[in-house]
């Protein structure tokens, strides 16, 4: 759309289908129906079939592709429901997986009972890390949550605990290879349908409303520190069931669960996929991993892709590719003369 | 006695290495996340210059600052501009670009590039040497960060009450539409002061790193360094800055003395989270719209 010189525009206008389908009059005809039901089935049924097309090694990647997935869900949710644009989305991964592991490791406890525990211990920890944290905005919370899964390397090896450096190996895995697909599958579909319900609910309303106005929400008597903090318990929930599965996925745990890349793949995947639509997010981390497993080859190289990627649609395409498809299932548009 | 006087030293290290950060988010409001990645830049362009292409020391350092400030420039101009007042973006893609310089530099093999890994880049300091303070002693370059350091914030301060480029950044930073009323250009301003962050960072960089090797991870670091004195000193609060460096250098040192090396990061958190719980816009910072930012 160039405004000097051109004398054409664009015009949008909803499909007539799109608005019938609004409201209670989506019941009158099957067609209204399929089209609201469609994008959705189609999304679930992919995923539940994708495990049994893939060979064995694309399997392994669509498990790491899921963790990624549940990773930018949790940070789309922060950032565009709650306001909290959280950088450390390595700090869940960590102690998911660290607590998941060592459970295992130190008292044997099997994974099907250990994951559960720590991704409700490792939610608890990384809210109680976070708290004194969610008093500060945008910026000031950015940062803050960026520092933490950096010293928590730090403060592992200078404690010398939970096999330092090197990690411990030889954790029990998961029951075979479809157990590990559809449990992290499901965990995807479950929690992105939960949080799209979720956002709007009654708490998802005082969530977005701390994001666009903290100071009116506090002045309605809403404690914000505390919505906050659900929020985070939230999102760490996601991010700690990540953690906790990916060190009983590969059967180890080290200090690489802390590593930059589950910080911002996860990122980059939001903005690739389209920030504030939740399913954009899923479907960039289902785009971003194969990629970047493709370019193994290259090392420090794919780190460089990803923000390359990042940048490009941020700069070029800020809208993401959810919302684009959005766009056009449910308007068509053409160039009108002004 | 030698932990005020490392004290001192790691204190001004810490205000080195933030000034440029607070300059350019006090100004423009940009977190500029780059921050780290041109520092360590600016340490690898120094040593190449001068090992690969054997040009003299200080002109080298004259050009690696040049190139950073031109850096910040482009950033700006090319990424930044696109997604003012965003804040999500803003962090986001200089954190992205800090990536992309960080980890460019450690890839090997794209052109015959061998990638910065391992501790045998090391920069010359500038005197070699050392002097005896009351009985402790200190090696030349450490009194030449005191030094320079005392010499850039009060540099700064003086560019940025008594000059016209200093106070039209700082009209900026206090009330954007009025300054732009009054004829400055806030897209040129903030370019500016990007670029004069940048060239912070790679000063602070030529003068800190010949204390020992340049590494990629130092980027991280400092990127941390550099947040951690802003939020303790109130993010964009010049004087808070200096003060969070001394509280930050001083914690640091004194744990290490008593308690070992492996504390320091420890030392550092617990430092930014018992100040944010009692005060969370930092030790001077205060969330005033007409508040003096620079």
């Amino acid at each position: 759309m160039r405004l000097l010189g051109e004398e054409k525009r664009k015009k949008r206008l909803d499909r007539s289908i799109k608005v019938r389908s609004e409201g209670l009059y989506a019941l009158s005809s099957w067609g209204e129906m399929a089209y609201l039901i469609m994008p959705r089935v189609v999304l679930i049924l992919g995923l539940l079939v994708l495990p049994l097309i893939l060979e064995m090694y694309w399997q392994r990647v669509l498990c790491s592709a899921g963790i990624y997935a549940l990773l930018a869900l949790g940070f789309d949710f922060l950032a565009e429901y709650v306001g909290l644009v959280c950088l450390g989305g390595a700090f869940f991964i960590g102690a998911g997986g660290y607590i998941s592991g060592l459970l295992n490791a130190y008292f044997g406890w099997s994974p099907l009972l250990s994951i559960p525990i720590a991704t409700i211990v490792g939610a608890v920890i990384s809210t109680l890390v976070l708290l004194p944290c969610l008093r500060l905005r945008g910026i000031y919370f950015a940062i803050v949550s960026f520092m933490f899964p950096l010293f928590s390397v730090y403060i592992i090896i200078a404690l010398n605990a939970f096999g330092s450096t090197e990690g411990i190996s030889a954790l029990a895995n998961l029951p075979n290879i479809w157990v590990e697909q559809y449990l992290i599958i499901g965990a995807v579909i479950l929690s992105l349908f939960a949080l799209r319900r979720l956002v709007i609910e009654d708490i998802g309303v005082i969530f977005q409303s701390i994001k666009d106005n903290d100071q009116a929400v506090k002045a309605s008597g809403i404690n914000i520190t505390a919505y906050k903090a659900k929020a985070v318990f939230i999102a760490s929930l996601i991010g700690c069931f990540g953690g906790a599965y990916l060190s009983h996925l590969y059967g180890w745990l080290g200090l690489s669960l802390f590593a930059m890349d589950f910080s911002i793949l996860p990122i980059a995947a939001s903005v690739m996929g389209g920030m504030g639509s939740l399913v954009g997010p899923v479907i960039g981390a289902f785009i971003l991993t194969p990629l970047s497993e493709a370019l193994r080859g290259f090392g420090q190289l794919r780190v460089v892709l990803y923000c390359l990627i990042l940048i490009g649609f941020m700069v070029y395409k800020p809208e993401g590719l959810m919302n684009y498809l959005e766009r056009k299932y449910h308007q068509f548009e053409h160039w009108e003369r002004v | 006695m030698d932990i005020v006087i490392y004290g001192t030293v790691n204190s001004v290290i810490f205000a080195l290495i933030a000034v440029g950060f607070t300059l350019v988010y006090g100004v423009s409001r940009i977190p500029n996340f780059a921050h780290g990645s041109i520092y360590v830049l600016v340490g690898f362009l120094t040593w190449s210059f001068v090992n690969d292409l054997k040009i003299n020391y200080a002109l080298a350092i004259l050009v690696s600052l040049i190139i950073a400030a031109i850096l910040g420039f482009i950033i700006y101009r090319l990424i930044l501009i696109r997604l003012r007042g965003m804040a999500t973006s803003e962090i986001i893609a200089s954190f992205a670009v800090s990536l992309i310089i960080l980890e460019g530099l450690r890839m090997q093999g794209i052109a015959g590039f061998k990638g910065f890994i391992g501790p045998f880049y090391i920069l010359q300091p500038f005197i070699e040497g050392k002097l005896n303070i009351f009985g402790v002693f200190v090696d030349y370059q450490r009194l030449i960060i005191i030094g320079g350091g005392f010499a850039v914030v009060t540099f700064l301060w003086f560019f940025t009450h008594h000059t016209k480029m200093g106070l039209s950044l700082r009209a900026i930073a206090q009330d954007e539409r009025a300054a732009m009323m009054l004829g400055v250009n806030s897209d040129k301003t903030a370019m500016i002061s990007l670029a004069i962050g940048s060239a912070l960072a790679g000063l602070a960089a030529v003068i800190i790193l010949p204390l020992g090797s340049v590494t990629v991870e130092a980027g991280y670091k400092v990127l941390i360094y550099a947040l951690a004195v802003c939020i303790i000193g109130g993010l964009g609060s010049w004087a808070g800055a200096v003060l969070a460096s001394f509280v930050i250098g001083f914690a640091m040192k004194i744990s290490t003395a008593f308690f070992g090396a492996v504390w320091e990061s420890v030392v550092l958190v617990g430092t930014i989270i018992f100040i944010l719980l009692f005060r969370p816009s930092g030790l001077l910072g205060k969330q005033k719209e007409l508040e003096e930012r620079v």
